[in-house]
């Protein structure tokens, strides 16, 4: 049989690889513009769509999906084509993945300032572009699986292994978080509500960096670091366990976090021994990376781009020791809602994924461009000020998480909180957030240097869009299993058999997850003074989303004698059961204000939102002055109380019919209220106050967590 | 925060079940899988993980 000849497309691997580097650079600058609002909370005054809440958002998902995800699209379209030595199934939806996918960022970059947000993190997208990352992510699957099929090589190679896990699991993944009733064209509410919701979403969140951030990158490593460093990658025995025990470890991982006091002792016991043996696949994975250099460490002092992969491979392994530790009731109980989760996901962020990038940025720069990369001495100072950057960045973090949580739990021998006003432990991180902006700094510069390294390296390369290269044909094999022929080698011939398995092993996982969270519902004891919001709240609280509150605020008080004494009596899973969607939370930059409702009077709140630091001095808070000078949108409150009764929530026919009536009286109310304060009337004289965003949001706030107190009053 | 849900997902009746059947196949999963991979041939495993540093 004669070789075949076909060309390789390197111009798709060309357009990731800019992509790669263009939002890398937005998303660590979005990232920087945070950080500076905790050291300089004014500095973006007046300006509503640079809020900390709306620019959170905007930072998390230009990092997680524009920058990581083009890295990741960057090299498998490159790995792909070479380890089935063919050229990409279609070049028109390798098209259509490019520009829809960064059109999808375009429209999330537009749409999160503008507080159009669906308030789940990591899914904080609108419907509409909800639909568009289905679409686009359909495209991509059938570019790989097309491929696939078409291939040169017998034996898909284990990076591809993990490409396919990718593909499956994002998609269930994606599509039943995302599950929500539109409510107009940029609004939807989640279908689930309250434990349900946070349930679904945390099963999302923890799935999607563990196939988003992790298996893609793995597969990259998996291809990447035994081609720089020329050497098979250490054991490929390793890699079968490594892959399939990952994929199936969640089906464990998942329930036993949430189930363990249900097991009965043997089981648990069983489940102590076995949770220490987890260690292997991640850590397996790491030994793997790292010992396939085995040897050839010499290169590693030479080459920045290797140099980048040890890095890397040593901050995955950090993030999946840490990531169990944290499953610890004694390690969440101080490491849940304060800055230590942060440092936490940036050792993932900056260590693994973005070094793993930088690399095969690197290396793919010199191939696409036929040439010697253009300063290896540059690649070298982004590489030791991007460490410096990720140690700035975390370890002040690290103090700075447990610092807070001893403040949060320290007592006075009388009983009282020694730290009382929580604003006493922020400030006293200050140091720390200066030091993290630090940081921030120097991984961005060291990154800026990569994107001048590229563009260099191009002017003085030429570009080779179409490469090529030449492979015999397959043979046809028989389909059964041949003699002498083992049954992991015979499935990574049964490409289509392989994925089939693939996805059997992510949905069992997913069905023994996701079975416990549908029958939680009914589970939930009810309290019967928890009532529905009225339609003035449900605007409010539309606007806390908008605002982005819950990036800053939890509504979860926990049953710690320090969180009861601090906010209130502990919450109760029954006063969420109208919450579409759940507002928990997962930092405390600021209190919780699950028992904010009737702390503080209206004015409080009406000038605390006009200038945080006139109510509490010191406070690191955006002012928020355009609530007060905007009209409350009420064209959509009837769809949105009729989108909630759709949902579930129990609102009655006078209440649906009158919705807005309803919302106008009791905005007249919040009105009365604030008048009563003499320097108020002062300051606003006739001002229409009423029909303000303020005051659904004062409305919203001043409900929180009230309900059961009626419980309460009806009991004595 | 999963303290809280905890005691709520316990309650159902029968969960024990889901906790018991993910672990058991996990471990059944494992296991087979790691005496299974030390079984492979080594020629048959050279081969493969050449894979990537076969062509450019």
């Amino acid at each position: 049989m004669e070789k075949e000849q076909f060309y390789y497309d390197n111009k798709i691997v060309k357009m990731f690889l800019i992509a790669t580097v263009l939002w890398g650079i937005v998303g660590m600058l979005v990232g920087l513009l945070v950080a500076f609002l905790f050291i300089f909370p004014n500095y973006m005054e007046g300006i509503s769509w640079l809020g900390f809440g709306r620019l959170r958002p905007l930072h998390t998902n230009a990092v997680i999906f524009a920058f990581v995800g083009n890295s990741i699209f960057m090299g498998v379209y490159y790995s792909l084509q070479r380890l089935l030595k063919t050229r990409m199934f279609s070049d028109v939806l390798s098209k259509i993945h490019f520009w829809g996918w960064q059109l999808i960022i375009v429209a999330a970059a537009i749409t999160l300032p503008l507080g159009i947000t669906s308030s789940k993190e990591y899914a904080e997208l609108e419907w509409p572009i909800d639909i568009a990352i289905t679409l686009i992510w359909v495209v991509f699957a059938i570019n790989t699986i097309g491929t696939i099929l078409i291939r040169r090589q017998r034996h898909i190679y284990v990076a591809i292994w993990f490409y396919i896990a990718t593909i499956v699991t994002i998609a269930v993944l994606h599509i039943f978080n995302n599950l929500e009733l539109p409510v107009s064209s940029f609004k939807s509410y989640s279908i689930y509500a309250g434990v349900q919701d946070a349930l679904v979403q945390w099963w999302y969140g923890h799935n999607a960096v563990a196939f988003f951030l992790t298996t893609p990158v793995l597969g990259l490593m998996y291809y990447f670091v035994p081609k720089v460093a020329n050497r098979p990658v250490y054991s490929y025995r390793l890699s079968i366990i490594h892959f399939w025990s990952l994929i199936f470890i969640y089906i464990w991982a998942g329930p036993h976090h949430l189930l363990y006091t249900a097991l009965p002792e043997w089981a648990q016991n069983l489940g102590t021994v076995f949770s220490v043996m987890l260690i292997f696949p991640s850590w397996g994975g790491m030994i793997n990376g790292l010992l396939t250099l085995r040897g050839v460490w010499d290169k590693v002092r030479e080459n920045p781009i290797l140099k980048f992969f040890v890095v890397a491979i040593t901050g995955y392994g950090m993030s999946t020791f840490e990531g169990p530790m944290l499953s610890f009731k004694n390690l969440n109980a101080i490491g849940h809602y304060t800055d230590w989760i942060i440092a936490h996901v940036h050792i993932g962020a900056l260590a693994w994924n973005g070094f793993m990038a930088a690399g095969i940025t690197y290396w793919l720069a010199g191939k696409l461009w036929r040439t010697e990369l253009y300063s290896k001495k540059l690649a070298n100072v982004h590489f030791w000020i991007g460490t410096m950057g990720i140690l700035f960045y975390a370890l002040p973090l690290y103090v700075a998480g447990f610092t807070q949580a001893s403040m949060w739990k320290q007592f006075n021998p009388d009983g009282t909180l020694v730290y009382g006003n929580f604003l006493e432990t922020v400030t006293q991180l200050m140091p720390m957030y200066a030091l993290r902006a630090f940081g921030g700094t120097l991984y961005l510069t060291g990154f800026i240097l990569l994107g001048y390294n590229v563009v260099k390296t191009a002017i003085k390369g030429q570009a080779v869009e179409d490469e090529l290269a030449e492979a015999m044909p397959l043979k046809e094999v028989p389909s059964r299993r041949m003699s002498g022929e083992t049954v992991h080698s015979w499935l990574e011939r049964r490409t289509v058999l392989f994925t089939i398995l693939t996805t059997v092993a992510i949905i069992i996982g997913g069905v023994i997850e996701i079975i416990p969270m549908i029958v939680v519902k009914s589970n939930i004891p009810t309290i019967t003074s928890v009532k529905p919001y009225t339609p003035l709240e449900l605007e409010g609280r539309d606007i806390y989303i908008r605002e982005g509150c819950n990036n800053c605020h939890s509504q979860m008080i926990r049953p710690f004698r320090s969180e009861v004494e601090r906010y209130g009596e502990y919450s109760k899973a029954g006063e969420f059961v109208y919450d579409h969607p759940f507002l928990w939370g997962s930092r405390r930059t600021g209190p919780d204000l699950h028992r904010v409702g009737g702390k503080y009077n209206d004015n409080w709140h009406f000038n605390h939102m006009l200038d945080p630091q006139l109510t509490s001095p010191g406070s690191i808070m955006p002012k928020y002055p355009w609530l007060i000078k905007d009209d409350l949108d009420i064209s959509q409150t009837n769809n949105k109380v009729n989108a909630m009764v759709i949902l579930g929530v129990p609102y009655t026919q006078g209440e649906l019919d009158k919705a807005v009536y309803l919302l106008q009286s009791q905005a007249a109310e919040v009105e009365k209220n604030l008048r009563q304060d003499p320097e108020f009337v002062k300051n606003y004289g006739d001002a229409n106050i009423q029909d303000k965003e303020i005051v659904a949001l004062i409305a919203y706030l001043q409900r929180l967590g009230t309900d059961i107190k009626a419980e309460q009053t009806a009991q004595n | 925060m999963l303290k809280f849900i905890k005691h709520h997902v316990d309650s159902i009746v029968g969960i024990e079940i889901y906790p018991i059947i993910s672990l058991l196949l996990f471990f059944l999963v494992f296991t087979v899988m790691l005496i299974y991979a030390f079984r492979i041939p080594k020629e048959s495993i050279e081969e493969k993980s050449s894979l990537p540093l076969d062509n450019d």
